[in-house]
């Protein structure tokens, strides 16, 4: 891709000093709102959150913010912490692989029908990915209850009721179904940009159909693969919701925990300290998602040419 | 359909471009973000002191409520007695009404707005700490909140709570005497009973035919729970859970608490993450459903909760709500004013609304638990007077205490649940 | 690039294939489906059909609580969408365009709002608002979280997703056109309005819905910034799904189900329309 802090085209009329420094002050003036917004409402909070996490959490769970020290941080060492943080960890991985491995045929496949088809498939694609995400953690909570459709249909066909429900099981369910279309979308848009005269080689080569799927295909569009985890990884790490509804609050994961140090257990510099954390490794996830992301980028993509600079945006999908 | 394609492609290029600035620029941020923070720690220790001498006071049991005065911000400085001047009846302003969910009947809020032309804005929330965090905070301003027993005394502790004016009350002599000088608040100046009930065990009768006896047991000793055939549920409430604990070990959770035994509070919180992994989940809302739906065979819940459970899916000859030998807690859930509250004498007038003798029977129509309210049995329905579960008989009520204040004890109970959990 | 794609795969592994994606729709569409048929179910038991009914959709729209948790919603959905599309285009063209002093601070910070998790914006925003009510406290005026605090969470969040949707449109900009205008002697808000809006226009209303998508998905946030009468829509079903399933969350459910779909399925139309009714958009 290319990067985006290109320096402003400046073809037109105007070289001189005068006419930038006008141009300067436009564009700090179109700017200032919104990052004026951003520096109360995000900035000033988060640093907040960071001064908290150094403060001392008093005999009655009140913040002292007078000592500062770095307990809560130690405190993240914790046997109990570490537990947690690798149960969300590991949940989240496997949220991810099971995206991924339910993700990438089907995407597999949509990217691979003929155009008018792609279109009405994608369309179908998306309508759970904007539908509304509470509301279809809560149809799964429906389905899976021990007295909902599922386990009334199993028992009607013999197998007795049926209960995953507040299991393990039902919240890595909830996890997939809540996040399977953000990996779906961007494996779909590397499949649909694949070269696939390079497998049709490939297999002139005498490459077994596997073969081309494993050495041409999948390297090809290893760009969406990591987009895509990524995009599942990062909201599954901190998820709240999901957990909550279906896992009956029996196992704590990450965003459970800090949602409890500010709620129940009255430690905010815990939550902050872990708060903390958390927004730190999601940083590192993605900035490892950029380098290999631009790693991969640098081959596989077909460059359109416009204005002298790449687009790495893909083929408009549905254009009529 | 391109803008679609564009927006997740977006969302993708968002974390994918303009790499390589990208860390450098993480740096920065975190640059001025301590340059801030540096700032608004000096703010803050500024702010703060008033804060300081409370919290070293706090650990000592009889704190007198002055220190928490201090820290109570300066728009109602030592109010020496009631702070509101309300005429019985007065209101000031709509009401904000913080409140347990499921614990009051519609129709009451709508009667008062009828009576007194102000509206009602009613929030719920699901446990005591819950509301404490949004009332310290500061940031939430509520007219009205039903703190239960343990958290009048920390809220009066730590000076959240608005001294009550009586004469905006008049209707508070209809309380049981049993329930104006509770341990919690002696002198009954900064809460008035709203609700009262126990907790306990409830379970089917198939259950409690091969135990023979309610126990604790059922809950928390292995052997025993594996004769359970269907699935447990425990409270979602760190206090009742460690409670509940305490009591199977033989513990006086009076004595426990008193007397500061951490050891034994962490005996308990052993116990409890022994047995996290035996529970089908944590709830502390639906545990009466559960058990009559089926859900689960042995709930620890509140007995309003289940009486109505029960009630409702006339389920009195399978399911019944139990006070284990080994006892229970006993609560009391009252109504009080915040010190930052608005409409300081709207809350008064509530607050005698729903003290009067007939509206208090509505109450307890609806929740099924038990009332304060003496005046109010006559009408109340008789099947709540007579369950043994709502109103338990001497021999019972002998085996339940109220759970104390915790001071600095409470942060350990709230780590012993959330340990139980990982 | 019409007709089926030549992928090299076997017979049987088209026809796995094609089997596969069809069981992942069902796995997507199964759970929906069921909760908006039952939603319609005359029993209230929610395992056993009893027959077609609206009751429930009757009971759900009467019921106070519920009527006003879903016009905080919509409040808080149009303002803070308003506010953000405006503040987050600014911004998006001011970064594509300009080049000014603290760009790219401004850069690097307009994405973090997408990347931290909910949880940790939720408790950054509570301990905000607490210490700033705090301070003005101390000048008199008293605040509330509320309705207020709401939108102007939801705002902090959603300026930055406006702001990436509408950068990208602008990437794929063809600036030639912005240049022939002023060739032909349009000011810069000529230029501007005639020309450069209309063009980023899809991207400021895939902005625009992706913004009211995301306020009115929201949970976390809300429920930690909220305060007296202003629970939201999703607040109340949060809560309610943990109080157990109801017909009446089936129905509501449903009725949430449908304004999200039809507002994407409206906007694909609208984008349809515009697509046919000018060539030109196929530049994009």
């Amino acid at each position: 891709m290319q990067p985006a802090n290109r320096p402003p085209a400046s073809t037109g009329a105007s070289g001189e000093e005068a006419a930038e420094v006008a141009k300067r002050r436009q564009g700090m003036l179109l700017a200032s709102p919104g990052s004026l917004y951003l520096l109360i409402f995000f900035v000033v909070p988060l640093a907040l959150i960071s001064v908290y996490s150094f403060a001392t959490r008093t005999s009655t769970g009140r913040t002292s913010l007078s000592g500062w020290n770095v307990e809560s941080y130690r405190a993240i060492g914790d046997d109990v912490i570490v537990g947690i943080i690798g149960r969300s960890a590991w949940l989240a991985t496997l949220t991810t692989a099971l995206c991924l491995a339910v993700g990438y045929p089907f995407a597999y496949y949509i990217a691979t029908r003929p155009r008018h088809l792609r279109a009405v498939l994608l369309v179908l694609v998306m309508i759970p990915f904007w539908t509304n995400g509470l509301v279809r953690v809560f149809a799964i909570r429906f389905l899976l209850g021990s007295n909902g459709p599922a386990s009334a249909l199993s028992e009607s066909m013999g197998f007795g009721t049926f209960r995953i429900l507040f299991t393990p099981t039902a919240v890595t369910i909830g996890m997939v179904y809540s996040f399977l279309t953000l990996m779906v979308l961007p494996l779909y848009v590397a499949l649909e940009r694949m070269d696939w005269s390079l497998t049709e080689a490939a297999r002139d080569l005498y490459a077994s159909g596997s073969k081309a799927f494993w050495k041409v295909t999948l390297p090809l569009t290893k760009s969406g693969i990591v987009a895509g985890s990524v995009l599942v990884f990062v909201p599954s790490f901190g998820s709240y919701v999901v957990p909550d509804i279906l896992g009956g609050a029996k196992t704590l994961l990450v965003g459970s925990y800090i949602a409890r140090q500010f709620r129940d257990a009255r430690n905010y510099p815990l939550g902050a300290a872990l708060s903390v954390l958390l927004i730190v490794a999601m940083l590192v996830a993605v900035a490892l998602n950029q380098r290999s992301g631009s790693g991969a980028d640098s081959g596989d993509r077909p460059r359109r040419r416009g204005r002298g600079r790449a687009h790495a945006e893909p083929e408009p999908v549905a254009a009529p | 359909m391109n803008s679609m394609t564009t927006t997740t492609v977006a969302r993708q290029r968002g974390q994918g471009c303009n790499g390589r600035s990208r860390l450098i620029l993480l740096g920065a941020i975190v640059g001025i973000a301590s340059l801030l923070a540096a700032a608004c720690g000096d703010d803050e220790e500024a702010a703060e002191p008033a804060a300081a001498p409370e919290t070293t006071q706090a650990p000592e049991p009889t704190a007198d409520p002055e220190p928490a005065e201090e820290a109570a911000p300066a728009e109602e400085a030592a109010p020496a007695g009631p702070a509101a001047h309300c005429a019985a009846g007065e209101t000031d302003g709509d009401l904000t009404f913080y409140n347990w969910a499921e614990y009051i009947d519609d129709e009451l809020l709508a009667a008062f707005e009828a009576e007194t032309g102000i509206n009602v804005d009613y929030t719920t929330y699901e446990s005591n700490e819950e509301m404490l965090t949004k009332v310290e905070s500061g940031a939430a301003i509520y007219d009205l909140v039903v703190p239960s027993d343990y958290m009048v005394d920390t809220m009066r502790r730590e000076g959240l709570l608005l001294e009550l004016n009586y004469d905006a009350i008049p209707n508070s002599a209809n309380i049981d005497p049993a329930f104006t000088s509770p341990p919690f608040d002696p002198d009954h100046l900064y809460h008035v009973a709203y609700q009262w009930g126990t907790t306990g065990i409830g379970m089917s009768y198939e259950v409690l035919d091969i135990l023979g006896e309610s126990t604790w047991a059922v809950i928390f000793d292995p052997d025993t729970a594996a004769l359970v055939p269907g699935s447990i549920s425990m409270l979602d409430d760190a206090p009742e859970a460690v409670s509940a604990a305490l009591k199977y070990l033989g513990y006086s959770i009076t004595d426990v608490i008193n007397n500061r035994n951490e050891d034994a509070v962490r005996e308990a919180g052993e116990l409890l993450r022994a047995t996290n992994e035996r529970l089908l989940k944590y709830d502390s809302v639906t545990f009466g459903d559960d058990l009559v739906n089926g859900e689960v065979d042995v709930a620890h819940g509140w007995s309003g909760g289940f009486a109505l459970s029960i009630f409702e899916a006339d389920a009195y000859e399978t399911h019944v709500y139990t006070i284990p030998k080994e006892g229970g807690v006993r609560w009391v859930d009252t109504m009080a004013i915040p010190h930052n509250a608005d409409n300081v004498c709207s809350a008064h007038a509530m607050i005698n609304f729903l003290t009067d003798a007939e509206n208090g029977a509505t109450l307890t129509n609806w929740t099924y638990y038990g009332s304060p309210n003496a005046a109010s049995t006559p009408f109340i329905l008789d099947e709540i007077l007579e369950d043994p579960g709502i109103y338990p008989p001497p021999d019972v009520y002998a085996r339940l205490e109220l759970i104390p204040q915790m001071g600095d004890l409470g942060l350990i109970v709230q780590d012993m649940l959330t340990e139980a959990k990982s | 690039m019409t007709g089926t794609v030549e992928t090299g795969l076997g017979q049987r592994t088209r026809r796995l294939l094609a089997a596969w994606a069809w069981v992942v729709f069902a796995f997507l569409y199964v759970p929906i489906v069921v909760l908006v048929v039952f939603s319609f179910n005359a029993s209230a038991r929610v395992n056993i059909w009893g027959g077609f009914s609206l009751a429930w959709y009757g009971e759900a729209l009467s019921n106070e609580v519920i009527t006003s948790a879903i016009r905080v919603s919509l409040i808080v959905a149009a303002v803070s969408t308003a506010v953000s599309v405006v503040l987050g285009t600014a911004v998006a063209l001011a970064l594509d365009r300009y080049r000014f002093k603290g760009r790219r601070a401004l850069d690097g910070t307009i994405y973090l709002p997408i990347v931290i998790p909910d949880i940790t914006m939720a408790v950054m925003l509570l301990v905000f608002f607490a210490e700033a009510f705090k301070f003005i406290d101390s000048f008199g005026p008293r605040f509330t979280l509320g309705i207020s605090t709401v939108a102007l969470s939801h705002i902090a969040f959603n300026i930055s997703f406006v702001c990436v949707v509408v950068r990208a449109r602008l990437d794929q900009f063809d600036r030639t056109l912005e240049e022939a205008a002023r060739d032909l002697y349009a000011t810069g808000w000529q230029t501007f309005r005639r020309v450069t809006l209309p063009l980023i226009m899809p991207g400021i209303a895939a902005g625009g819905l992706l913004a009211l998508t995301l306020s009115l998905d929201d949970v976390v946030i809300s429920a930690f910034v909220a305060g007296p009468g202003s629970t939201t829509l999703p607040v109340y079903v949060f809560s309610s799904i943990r109080r157990g399933v109801t017909p009446e969350l089936n129905a509501i459910s449903t009725l949430m189900l449908t304004a999200s779909i039809t507002l994407v399925l409206g906007a694909l139309a609208l984008q349809r329309r515009r697509a046919s009714a000018s060539q030109q958009t196929q530049v994009l």
